[in-house]
């Protein structure tokens, strides 16, 4: 077989890998769509549930899955920053970093429900903050830090050294160089990370059982210390238990769900597309 | 030729009066930087061997050898940006205007502000022209808001850069040519009004015409900054620098007027060097 | 020049054969003012003809060392003890070529004055024209042999020697001029050719000087 005919095999079977991938995740897309479309109202949207979850909205839990994902943001951004910063610019080289590193990758790859398990020991139970929104943020925010503390390594490592020393020969200390230079830099990098931790907050459904959802509730969490509604767990709920609320209800709130978190990261790829532009080196 | 006394002398003899060529030797310089039995330590091997020299106020001073010399290693060691390298080891000392730089309580950030540094890359900030050139100034708070556009006109003009960007200074750095963002990078290094202007091979990424406006800028710039540039064209050291120094394995073999250097070399190595002779 | 191999050792053979150029020319000068010396003692004209003719081919080779150095300067970016060879070559075909023209002078001299007997033995200017030709000779030596001392000898010494001969033979020729007037154009002739020769002697301190400028890097007046 010569040469053309294994570029044009090649490049077809890279093509139909690919189309592939895409099938099953646009056949869920398109189920999601059909079936759950004809519950998406304004009603729907805006109104509690009612009757068992049989009849009225989400409203409560579509609250409680925004306030979710802003207090883990909250939490993580500065935590996985910080942390990403100082491994970066200031820990000296050696084996603790070595360590330190490698323990946060391992963090990475902890089942989500040993998190919901950490977060009700510490959180709900020792510190006695009870299932609320706090004790949710907090897991959620431990479980997502080293998303942002990888990937804001990554952004961190890729600015290119000789900013750091023209930023030094002109005077700077460190920490000016770091806020001044390397993290308006590495921004675009930054919010990769922050978009994956918000995915990952919003869709996690193991933690939020243990530290901060509620099955039901009659009313808007009022402070940090109330639990919540959430997306990921009311549609657990509607999945097992209210086996006699209407198939559209439940691939409605899936579909929300799925919209949110799509909306969430196309928002922040088109931020980070804009950032890219400006400080393309 | 009949001499003044109406005797037959040989042409030869008759001494040409009138045409004193003065030497430039007898001009007097003062010392800007004074290096003393330098010696530089990257772990456990030696970039620099016991290096002593005059750097003259006010001239170009360059510094030429085959790569790996230890030049560009002198040079960060005059705005102690070697302190950035992790395991470097400095003996013997500086002194800038007689006061030793490696002091305890000497301030390195105020050091760089009076030694400044232009790099072989050029290496704008991925910000705006203005940005790139009000960093410094902004940094250290030279000078108030409504002065700052002045300022930044001012050093772009030193850098000879302002007629090319005046009109677009808010938009990026990197949209300029190689030649422009180096002396965009010029112009950063002026406008925190520094003393001495150290230059790594700053045209060596650039081309001739690109190299030879820099090089006028770097005469224009001399009549008020020290500069020091490292070179490994040693043609462009010939052409700016007042003073040349040869640097081989670590060691300044030889240093002095740049036109002794190379029409009439005392080291044997730097004869050798210069006439492109490396054996 | 260095012997150790060299990166530029197309440019090194360059030089070379710029040296052996200048030498060339050196050797047909100094064949030229021996043959114009003799043509003039011996009344030869055929000889100094041939001398005459020679001279284009002296000027032809002045004017190929010439652009061989300028083409060296502009492509080559000589430096140190490379550039000040181009340059003392530059300027010693000049001298070089010079002396070639004071042979032909003296040459010219030679066929003006041979239809008459002299009116007295040439034995002085010969004797003069001998030192001339040995500093000649000895410059040429000196520049292969970058021989410093011989090039002080040269300025000093060897210079002074022609300069005294030339003094005492002006003195000599302005005597016989003034005391028997029939002999006035001979004399004047052999004035001329006194002062050839010292011109010649000059050219060659010249060559020495730079010889010791292309050695030292100083360049300065020695004779």
């Amino acid at each position: 077989m010569n040469a053309k005919l294994r570029e044009r095999l090649a490049f077809a079977l890279l093509a139909l890998v690919t189309v592939l991938v895409i099938v099953p995740v646009a056949f869920v897309l398109l189920i999601l769509l059909i079936r759950g479309l004809p519950a998406i109202s304004w009603e729907f949207l805006t109104q509690e549930p009612r009757s068992g979850m049989t009849e009225g909205g989400i409203f409560p839990a579509i609250v409680g899955t925004f306030y979710l994902v802003v207090g883990t943001v909250i939490v993580a951004l500065p935590l996985g920053i910080g942390g990403a910063v100082y491994m970066t610019e200031y820990a000296r080289p050696g084996k603790a970093l070595r360590l330190i590193r490698l323990a946060i990758v391992n963090l990475a790859g902890v089942p989500s429900v040993v998190y919901g398990l950490f977060g009700l020991g510490l959180f709900v139970i020792f510190l006695k903050f009870g299932t609320s929104l706090i004790s949710g943020c907090l897991t959620l925010g431990v479980l997502v830090v080293p998303i942002v503390i990888t990937a804001t390594e990554e952004a961190l490592r890729a600015v290119p050294q000789s900013f750091r020393e023209a930023s030094a020969s002109l005077g700077a200390s460190k920490w000016q160089t770091v806020s001044r230079v390397v993290l308006p830099t590495a921004l675009p990098g930054i919010l990769t990370g922050t978009i994956l931790a918000i995915s990952r907050a919003a869709g996690e459904t193991a933690p939020i059982l243990f530290t901060c959802a509620a099955f039901y509730l009659s009313r808007l969490p009022h402070s940090i210390f109330d639990p919540i509604l959430a997306l990921p767990y009311h549609l657990y709920g509607l999945a097992t238990q209210a086996t006699n609320a209407p198939d559209t209800i439940k691939y409605g709130t899936a579909l929300v769900l799925i919209a949110l978190v799509f909306g969430t990261n196309i928002t922040a790829i088109v931020l980070r597309l804009k950032a890219r532009r400006t400080k393309r080196w | 030729m009949v001499d003044t006394n109406g005797e037959v002398i040989s042409r030869g003899r008759a001494k040409r009066e009138g045409m004193g060529f003065t030497s430039p030797d007898q001009d007097r310089v003062r010392t800007k930087i004074q290096v003393e039995n330098l010696s530089l330590f990257y772990g456990n091997s030696q970039a620099l061997k016991n290096v002593n020299v005059s750097i003259a106020d006010r001239e170009i001073t360059a510094l030429i050898g085959p790569s790996g010399c230890g030049k560009s290693s002198f040079l960060r060691c005059l705005n102690r940006m070697n302190d950035l390298i992790p395991d470097t080891r400095v003996e013997g000392d500086i002194k800038l205007d007689g006061e030793s730089i490696f002091k305890k309580n000497v301030d390195v950030v105020a050091l760089r502000r009076r030694v400044g540094m232009v790099f072989q890359q050029p290496n704008p900030f991925p910000k705006s022209i203005f940005d790139n050139v009000a960093y410094g100034p902004r940094l250290h708070r030279l000078c108030s808001k409504s002065e700052l556009a002045d300022h930044v006109e001012r050093s772009l003009r030193q850098a000879a850069l302002w007629d090319e960007v005046k009109d677009k200074l808010r938009s990026s750095a990197l949209e300029l040519s190689g030649g422009q963002q180096q002396r965009l990078c010029i112009a950063r290094a002026l406008a925190v009004q520094p003393e001495v202007l150290l230059m790594d091979e700053p045209c060596s990424a650039l081309d001739p015409i690109s190299t030879f406006r820099i090089e006028e800028l770097m005469l224009e710039l001399k009549q008020q900054y020290t500069l020091v540039i490292v070179t490994h064209n040693m043609y462009q050291a010939s052409r700016v620098a007042k003073f040349t120094g040869f640097f081989l394995n670590g060691e300044l073999v030889e240093f002095g007027l740049t036109r002794d250097i190379f029409e009439r070399p005392k080291d044997p190595r730097t004869d050798d060097y210069v006439r492109g002779r490396f054996g | 020049m260095s012997e150790r191999p060299s990166i530029r050792r197309t440019f090194e053979s360059q030089l070379q054969a710029l040296e052996q150029n200048l030498l060339r020319l050196g050797s047909m000068v100094e064949e030229m003012l021996d043959g114009a010396i003799t043509a003039l003692v011996n009344q030869d004209v055929a000889l100094a003809n041939r001398v005459i003719a020679r001279d284009d081919e002296a000027d032809q080779l002045d004017l190929d060392i010439e652009i061989e150095c300028m083409n060296l300067l502009a492509l080559q970016q000589p430096m140190s003890r490379d550039l000040r060879l181009i340059g003392t070559v530059l300027r010693a075909t000049t001298d070089l070529e010079r002396i070639g023209d004071y042979s032909v002078d003296i040459a010219k001299v030679a066929i003006r004055l041979s239809g008459t007997p002299y009116f007295k033995p040439l034995v002085d200017i010969p004797r003069m024209a001998q030192l001339a030709k040995k500093m000649v000779h000895d410059t040429l030596r000196a520049f292969v042999d970058r021989d410093l001392a011989a090039v002080q000898r040269i300025c000093t010494t060897d210079d002074d020697q022609v300069d005294a001969m030339n003094s005492r033979l002006f003195d000599e020729l302005l005597a016989a001029m003034q005391t028997r007037p029939e002999v006035v154009v001979q004399a004047a002739y052999f004035l001329l050719v006194t002062r050839f020769l010292e011109r010649v002697a000059d050219h060659c301190t010249n060559i020495a000087e730079r010889i010791f400028y292309m050695e030292t890097g100083e360049l300065v007046e020695l004779a």
